[in-house]
């Protein structure tokens, strides 16, 4: 196993640059996330680190040693495709079996078989190994490419959203098992989704994406707590977080179109550093109704979804979600009195979007 | 008919109704049970009539010399082999003394007794074995070079950024748009020039080149239809580009390579206009040695119906026995399997 590093890759589709500038490491046995929306370059990053795609600038490095110049054979990395990853004339044991008969690795073919029935054991397909895998459900399917991946040990794996074509029970199971297979395994793995959840639950660390540029890269904890852009603040959490204009004259911050003041004292950041006005960033779930919180609100839309509810509240001409655990007894058109965790308020530049640090 | 009882089953459903009658629509009626029978009684009355050529052909292939020629001409004779004993041997005429003294022969095989009953007797084997492995030798090897050139291009067509691509894919396709005849002059004059007159290699170039062009563009769709992923999967798990082609293209081309095979195929065995200029006596194929060198002594039609059907037969056997490919190959590798 080893660990990569990116610098500076650039790279441009004609007019559109898919890549711009992206530096990042995926340090050795961690397990990286590259989080972004759709057109990102998630899979553009992953092939190039591959070897599939040149990029125009910037250098790849495995272990300290360029690869630049490395066809995808010498790379030794192990590639889950988005799709169309398994060959469709061959037999599932034929499609496990394929990477370890490559002519450089010259394998017994006695090897080969225990290890694809190992593979095969660990990803629960050993009844489908002779099986064609054109007769393959979505879920069997992406177990193969994923075995195809593992039954080798590659100095890398690159996963491109390989849990995304999956309903939603298939993709919780696989989730835990790549997450306990890659925990066993202490295998570098550099994971593609644009699922936050995904990404909160399975990630070492997190780099967020977007347009072709790293936003931020942390723990998934600096992920979620302290989003260093309005952008990646929207993209993790869900219901996603209240972001509200605000404005302060220093000893008090105000929402804009509502009569919500909040004390500036007990922040976490001194209002000092804070222009007259930004962007309020505050997580649903901290917003919490309380008979003897500070603000007073109307409920304007209840979604009960079981473990919690979501509450929107209703203050002057904004609204503000909160979630409460359980069913909640309120109803619409109730008026509510509510309070804030002031310590977790999240302040952002109102043109750029970049959170002002504390 | 069908209509009024499509509406009387929808209609009763609703509220209250249950669905007691299912209208299937793989259910064929009696009218259009009808249509099916008279569309095939039409398919094959056309095919017949198309078929008519070649069915004279093959029953002249049968007849003795007098019946070929008949007027009116005959559909009910005696069959004979003559036409095929007139296709592999030179005869001579004989004397009636000599005649007496082959017909006191024993030893006489059953060929060498047809031919002494119509007078003749057997000198040996003709030029039309070998101008039929000609033809055969000739055919092969340039649909095996057109086949294999045309998948390599193809692919690097399908699958590289070449400068001015199109332009050569369309150069390519234009060597296709003269008629033969307009080019026969020049190459014939060429060939003469470098010594390919009359040579088997000369042929075998020349049909490879006609063609490339084809067997380039028909490759060229079936491989644009296989997903690159699964060669760039192949790259990763460790494979050379050609490895990956070998183990995950060509597998996946094969219907492809078929139809373009049997196309060119088709196309060699057949050609009459170049070989008849550009070959005389080595490497002469059967399509312009039927029709001129058996005309020796008056029209022997039955022996150049002998010969075509013989001529016939190889290229109906691989078409019928590889038709399912022709169809995609048709229409471009359009028709998913
Ligand atoms: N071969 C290509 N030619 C032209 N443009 C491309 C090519 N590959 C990618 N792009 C463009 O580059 C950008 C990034 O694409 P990429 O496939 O990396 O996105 P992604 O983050 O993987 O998106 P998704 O989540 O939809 O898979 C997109 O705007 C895309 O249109
Ligand atoms: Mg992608």
């Amino acid at each position: 196993m080893s660990q990569i590093t990116l610098q500076n890759i650039t790279k441009r589709f004609g007019t559109v640059t898919a890549l711009n500038n992206v530096s990042f490491e995926v340090k050795h046995a961690e397990f990286f996330v590259l989080l972004g929306p759709t057109g990102a370059g998630k899979t553009t990053t992953l092939r190039i680190i591959a070897g599939l795609t040149k990029q125009d600038a910037g250098s790849v490095a495995f272990d300290g040693q360029p690869v630049d110049t490395l066809p995808p054979a010498d790379r030794d990395v192990a590639f889950v495709f988005q799709q169309y990853s398994l060959y469709p004339t061959m037999t599932v044991y034929e499609n496990l079996a394929f990477p370890l008969r490559a002519p450089l690795r010259r394998m017994k073919e006695e090897e080969i078989r225990k290890r694809v029935t190992e593979t095969a054991e660990v990803l629960r397909i050993s009844h489908l190994l002779q099986r064609k895998t054109a007769r393959l459900s979505g879920g069997e399917m992406q177990r193969v490419s994923i075995g195809r991946a593992i039954v080798r040990n590659p100095r890398v794996y690159l996963m491109d959203e390989p849990l995304s074509n999956l309903d939603a029970k298939l993709r919780e199971a696989l989730r835990v098992e790549l997450s306990h297979l890659q925990r066993t395994q202490g295998s570098t793995t550099l994971f593609v989704t644009h699922d936050q959840i995904e990404a909160l639950t399975m990630a070492d660390r997190i780099g967020v994406l977007n347009h072709g540029c790293i936003v931020q890269v942390g723990t998934p904890e600096d992920i979620y707590d302290r989003p260093a852009t309005t952008f990646v603040a929207q993209l993790v959490g869900s219901p996603k977080i209240n972001l509200l204009n605000a404005a302060t004259d220093g000893g008090v911050i105000t929402i804009m179109d509502s009569d919500v003041h909040l004390p500036a004292c007990e922040l976490c950041t001194d209002p000092a550093n804070l222009p007259c006005e930004f962007i309020l960033g505050i997580r649903p779930e901290d917003v919490r109704p309380d008979p003897a919180g500070l603000f007073a609100g109307e409920i304007a839309l209840t979604e009960p979804l079981g473990v919690e509810t979501l509450l929107h509240i209703r203050i002057g001409r904004q609204t503000l979600v909160s979630t409460v655990p359980g069913i909640s007894p309120l109803s619409r058109g109730e008026s509510v009195r509510f309070g804030i965790v002031r310590e977790r308020l999240h302040f952002f530049d109102r043109t750029t979007g970049v959170r002002f640090s504390e | 008919m069908a209509s009024t009882r499509v509406e009387h089953a929808f209609s009763r459903v609703g509220p209250g109704f249950a669905v007691v009658e299912s209208v299937r629509v793989d259910q064929i009626t009696p009218r259009a049970r009808l249509g099916i029978t008279a569309r095939l009684i039409l398919s094959i009355i056309i095919a017949f009539v198309m078929l008519i050529p070649v069915l004279w052909m093959a029953m002249t292939a049968f007849k003795a010399r007098p019946d070929a020629t008949a007027s009116p001409p005959k559909v009910i004779f005696v069959p004979s082999l003559d036409g095929f004993i007139g296709l592999f041997t030179n005869r001579t005429q004989l004397s009636a003394a000599a005649l007496a003294e082959q017909q006191q022969r024993t030893d006489l095989n059953f060929w060498e007794r047809q031919t002494l009953a119509r007078g003749m007797r057997i000198l040996g084997p003709s030029k039309f074995v070998s101008q039929l492995s000609n033809s055969l030798i000739i055919a092969i090897s340039s649909t095996i070079l057109a086949v294999t050139l045309g998948l390599l291009s193809a692919y690097a067509f399908s699958r590289y950024d070449i400068p001015g691509k199109r332009d050569w894919l369309f150069f390519i396709l234009s060597t296709r748009m003269l008629p033969a005849v307009v080019v026969t002059i020049p190459i014939f004059l060429m060939y003469r020039a470098v010594g390919l007159y009359d040579t088997h290699v000369g042929m075998i170039l020349l049909y490879t080149v006609f063609n490339l062009s084809f067997s380039v563009w028909l490759l060229k769709g079936f491989i644009d239809e296989i997903p690159i992923e699964y060669e760039e999967a192949a790259l990763v798990d460790g494979y050379s580009r050609l490895q990956a082609f070998r183990k995950i293209v060509l597998p996946q081309c094969v219907t492809g390579i078929a139809a373009t095979a049997v196309f060119c195929l088709i196309f060699a065995w057949n050609e009459y206009a170049f070989a008849l200029m550009l070959t005389s006596e080595k490497a002469r194929t059967a399509p312009p040695a039927i029709p001129a060198n058996l005309g020796i002594g008056g029209i022997e039609w039955h022996v150049i119906a002998a010969g075509s059907m013989l001529f016939l037969i190889p290229v109906v056997i691989v078409t019928f026995a590889l038709r399912q490919y022709l169809l995609r190959g048709v229409t471009f590798g359009a028709i998913r399997q």
